[in-house]
């Protein structure tokens, strides 16, 4: 079966199993390694990626949920690297490992996109998905304090 | 700056314009990303060095134009400086710290740098990344291998003017005649510099410190862009042309054995191609692979769904005993009988007898597991007489030794390139996972990458150990301590190498023989026990469950006589000295994590410094105010001293919550701050899982927990509003940093939540007994 999904912009055309989930599809068929395995059980948003602009966990996403639609991958996020997350992300040098923060600075996006100014409580309930090993917590929020225009 | 993230991106796939990054390895990439035809890493691959500082390089034809006096700086004649990170990169931030340490010492220009990640080679010395060692055990030799290639450069200038070297200085990139302000730069001297002898690393000097710019500061974070546009190869990232995937169904219960499986079904999955059956290990298990059954496929969804459909049946074996809640009581009764001895200061038995009071109390830490959020992965390729592997590995040596023994093969035969590592904690040291891709490329003649799930993770991790101690103090009528003993009982990391069982002087010094206590008194017991598991070291290993047993037991004695935790620590640390004799510490042996006590003595001024420090920034006078109640604990771990107070309140719904903490580091000269605080804030976001959730418990053989569901971390919601770091300046010779910030953290929040509710924690994970 063929399946219709525009990734970072692009229409593309793509002969997989319908019930294989995004990511592998991303990872595997595409290439696109940004988007990381960590549980495969939606339980850590490693995988997170926006289907027509919303969070989804793509490791637990069959590639049919995704026909006729529009997906967004870190890859896609901006176009060199300079969304206002990222570049506070780099500000701020949250990462460590480095390893979720793709999925972190996605999920970040739509909640910016949603709320422009979110509340503390807000960016805590919105990133809840989001597992960092590293500890990277306290700087994820002050970088998207950061982007979001909010004083420290 | 140009950085290098290790791979080329290869030509994107048509389909894929204009977004795909598509990154794809093709053979020795890496030299073309380079840019130079052979350089430090090539010149590895053949020579034989027992440590870089061994000797340069031999001339060879192959050789890139420039200066190479080791195999870690290269200076071209376009004034390109080739820095190599030989050590790996896990979350600590190394990528960034030695390029600058090299840079400032060398007198670089850090935009005309270029960062290479160095293969796993003899000929750069020491690369295991673990032990927090990659600056505390080699600072002053960095800057001397760097130093090497500024007096040549120097040695150039200085002979092309005809004046002293000593009237010279490098700086940014050139070499500068003080006296007349000439200056030549690098790109102009890198010929003329490569013709000089290269000087022993003896016989240079590092600059002064006076000089430097960068060691010490806050610096950059060179890979960050990389990392937030997901742009940065892990070890799952890796892309070969032909590469397949396998996932591996292992054997649930160590040393079990596969009985029966499917293969037909496996393989009637699309895109399955092999199904192979893993070779089974042999007692003792050191690094081998796991044993089991693979399935080889297409891709990740193919193999999952495969290794779903074989519905093996496994022979269990010995360890199906193992249960947590029996294993628990037999380690009681290990604590409750002496043990070996290791420890002996005075007569501990003689003056507890004689003690006005007695303070005792038994304290259990479960098997943790690693849990990076990159679970172990791995590729290999054997190309008729070579095998290539792109592993996220903390000990590329290993890896490749580990590998060649898989194959069968000589090592020169192997090369290891190291990825990024997507957290690593210790578990990324063991290379078994490294081996069953090699195995798998050999056996199947084609690329192959080794995927581990989560479950995979969780379930057939090197854990850190169980362990139950027991401790007692003898009180004299004043109430100070005057006798204290310490039983600790634990299977030891020795159980993965042979049949021994013992804690050992090398397992103990992780903050029990090198607890450098004012009392005349001290007697330190140990008991071992066979292990059901392979056991491992994770950050900060044994110093996880010594410093938790110490810093509550004192909180406990503080509790008993009525007084405040932190006058009864200092009271009990004694006055600032320095121990630097086994003798005062009554032990006949101290690893002092490869350190001469002479340099580094056990240092109770530092210790009481970073307890002071810490309780004077967290406003320890108000500890209980205001629904809040703070807990202290503090530990001297991998050469450097870290004390915590943790905050704990309840919250709207009555869980206990974690909600600010402070971190005191003493960590000697540091190299990066930035590194050195991010560290600290992670230590502590690390220790709060272990301290409230983490916990591996065994079932008939079997570990319990599975995935992110029963194997709780913390989220961001549980982060401390604010974890506040502070770094003592200090100009002791460096100690680690990725490990000394973890061991106060349990302890600091289990005093806390006494302090709040007057519930003793004596038992982690904490969730055990309370809600959190």
């Amino acid at each position: 079966m063929s399946i219709h999904i525009t990734i970072n912009g692009k229409a593309q055309q793509l002969d997989v199993d319908p019930e294989m989930p995004l990511l592998w599809l991303l990872r595997d068929v595409l290439g696109l390694t940004g988007t990381k395995y960590g549980c495969g059980q939606a339980l850590c948003g490693a995988c997170t990626v926006h289907l027509d602009g919303q969070v989804i966990r793509s490791c637990c996403t069959p590639a049919r949920r995704a026909d006729g639609r529009s997906l967004t991958t870190i890859e896609g996020l901006s176009p060199d690297g300079s969304h206002p997350l990222q570049r506070a992300w780099v500000e701020q040098a949250v990462p460590q490992c480095g390893y979720c923060q793709a999925g972190q600075i996605m999920t970040a996006a739509a909640l910016l996109a949603r709320r422009p100014k979110p509340s503390d409580a807000e960016i805590d309930q919105s990133l809840a998905g989001n597992l960092c090993r590293c500890g990277t917590y306290t700087r994820i929020r002050a970088a998207i304090r950061k982007a979001a225009g909010i004083d420290p | 700056m140009i950085h290098e993230h290790w791979f080329e991106p290869a030509p994107r796939a048509p389909e894929n314009e204009p977004d795909a990054p598509g990154l794809r390895i093709v053979r020795r990439s890496f030299l073309s990303a380079l840019n130079l035809s052979l350089i430090g890493l090539a010149v590895g691959w053949f020579e034989q060095a027992e440590a870089a500082d061994a000797k340069a390089p031999a001339a060879s034809a192959a050789a890139a134009p420039g200066l190479q006096p080791n195999v870690f700086i290269h200076v071209a004649p376009s004034g390109e400086v080739t820095l190599v990170c030989h050590r790996s990169e896990m979350g600590q931030g190394i990528r960034s710290s030695l390029p600058f340490l090299f840079a400032d010492e060398l007198g670089a220009d850090m935009a005309r740098v270029r960062v290479v990640q160095g293969d796993g080679d003899k000929a750069y010395g020491d690369q295991n990344t673990d032990g927090s060692s990659s600056i505390r055990n080699r600072y002053e030799e960095l800057r001397r291998i760097a130093a090497t290639a500024r007096s040549m450069l120097v040695a150039a200038a200085a002979q092309h003017w005809g004046v002293a070297p000593s009237s010279c200085t490098a700086k940014r990139n050139q070499v500068i005649h003080t006296p007349s302000g000439r200056t030549l730069s690098f790109g102009e001297l890198a010929i003329a510099a490569s013709k000089l002898p290269a000087p022993a690393l003896a016989e240079v000097e590092p600059r002064p410190d006076s000089e430097l710019e960068h060691i010490g500061r806050a610096l950059p974070l060179l890979d960050a862009q990389a990392y937030v546009t997901g742009r940065a190869t892990f070890g799952a990232d890796v892309r070969i042309d032909g590469m397949l995937t396998a996932v591996i169904a292992r054997p649930p219960v160590v040393g079990g054995r596969v009985a029966r499986f499917d293969a037909q079904a496996a393989l009637a999955v699309p895109g399955v191609r092999h199904v192979i059956e893993m070779p089974v290990p042999e007692a003792p298990y050191k690094f081998q692979p796991w044993g089991g059954v693979a399935v080889v496929a297409d891709h990740t969804w193919a193999a999952l769904r495969g290794r779903k459909a074989l519905n093996v049946a496994w022979s269990d074996g010995d360890n199906a005993v193992y249960e947590s809640e029996r294993y628990a009581e037999q380690l009681t009764e290990l604590i409750r009988a002496p043990g070996k001895a290791l420890r002996n200061l005075g007569d501990t038995e003689a003056a507890l007898g004689k003690a006005a009071r007695r303070v005792e109390a038994e304290y259990y830490v479960p098997h943790l597991p690693h849990a990076p959020m990159e679970p172990p992965v791995a590729v290999a390729r054997c190309d008729g007489d070579h095998c290539e592997v792109w592993a996220p590995t903390q000990n590329p040596q290993a890896a490749r030794t580990e590998a060649a023994r898989a194959l069968g093969w000589p090592e020169e035969k192997v090369t290891v390139h190291v990825t990024f590592l997507g957290g690593a904690f210790g578990r990324k040291s063991k290379a078994d996972f490294v081996s069953e891709a090699v195995f798998l490329a050999q056996k199947t003649r084609a690329p192959v990458r080794v995927q581990w799930t989560r479950e995979d993770d969780l379930q057939h991790d090197y854990y850190n150990t169980v362990s139950k101690q027991q401790l007692v103090a003898g009180l004299d009528a004043a109430g100070k301590v005057v006798a204290w003993r310490h039983r600790t009982a634990f299977p030891p990391i020795a159980t993965v190498f042979g049949p021994n069982h013992e804690p050992g002087a090398g397992d103990l010094q992780q903050g029990i023989l090198d607890f450098g206590i004012s009392v005349p008194n001290v007697r330190a017991e140990a008991a071992g026990i066979d292990a059901h598991v392979r056991i491992g070291w994770l950050r900060s290993v044994y110093n996880i469950f010594h410093a938790f047993a110490e810093n509550s037991f004192v909180d406990e004695i503080a509790q008993a006589r009525g007084a405040d935790m932190r006058d009864v620590l200092l009271e009990l640390y004694g006055p600032a000295r320095q121990i630097r004799s086994l003798e005062q510490l009554g032990v006949s042996e101290l690893r002092n994590y490869g350190a001469a006590l002479e340099k580094h003595p056990v240092d109770m001024g530092r210790l009481r410094q970073v307890v002071e420090r810490v309780t004077e920034a967290s406003g320890w006078n108000q500890r209980k105010a205001n629904g809040r109640a703070l807990g202290l604990a503090a530990h001297r771990s991998f050469l450097s001293y870290t004390a915590v107070v943790a905050s704990v309140v309840h919250d709207a719904q009555g869980v206990l919550r974690v909600d600010e903490a402070w971190i005191t580091i003493d960590a000697g000269k540091v190299m990066n701050l930035d590194r050195v605080r991010s560290q600290m804030e992670g230590s502590l976001i690390f220790g709060m899982s272990l301290a409230l959730y983490g916990a591996i418990t065994m079932k008939g053989g079997v570990v319990q927990q599975s995935n992110f569901h029963d194997l709780k971390l913390v989220r961001i919601g549980a982060a401390p509003r604010q974890i506040h770091v502070s770094v003592i300046e200090s100009d002791a010779p460096p100690g680690g940093v990725g490990e000394p910030g973890l061991p106060p953290v349990a302890p600091a929040i289990a005093n806390a939540v006494f302090a709040l509710t007057g519930q003793r924690v004596r038992e982690l994970p904490i969730s055990r007994t309370l809600r959190v």
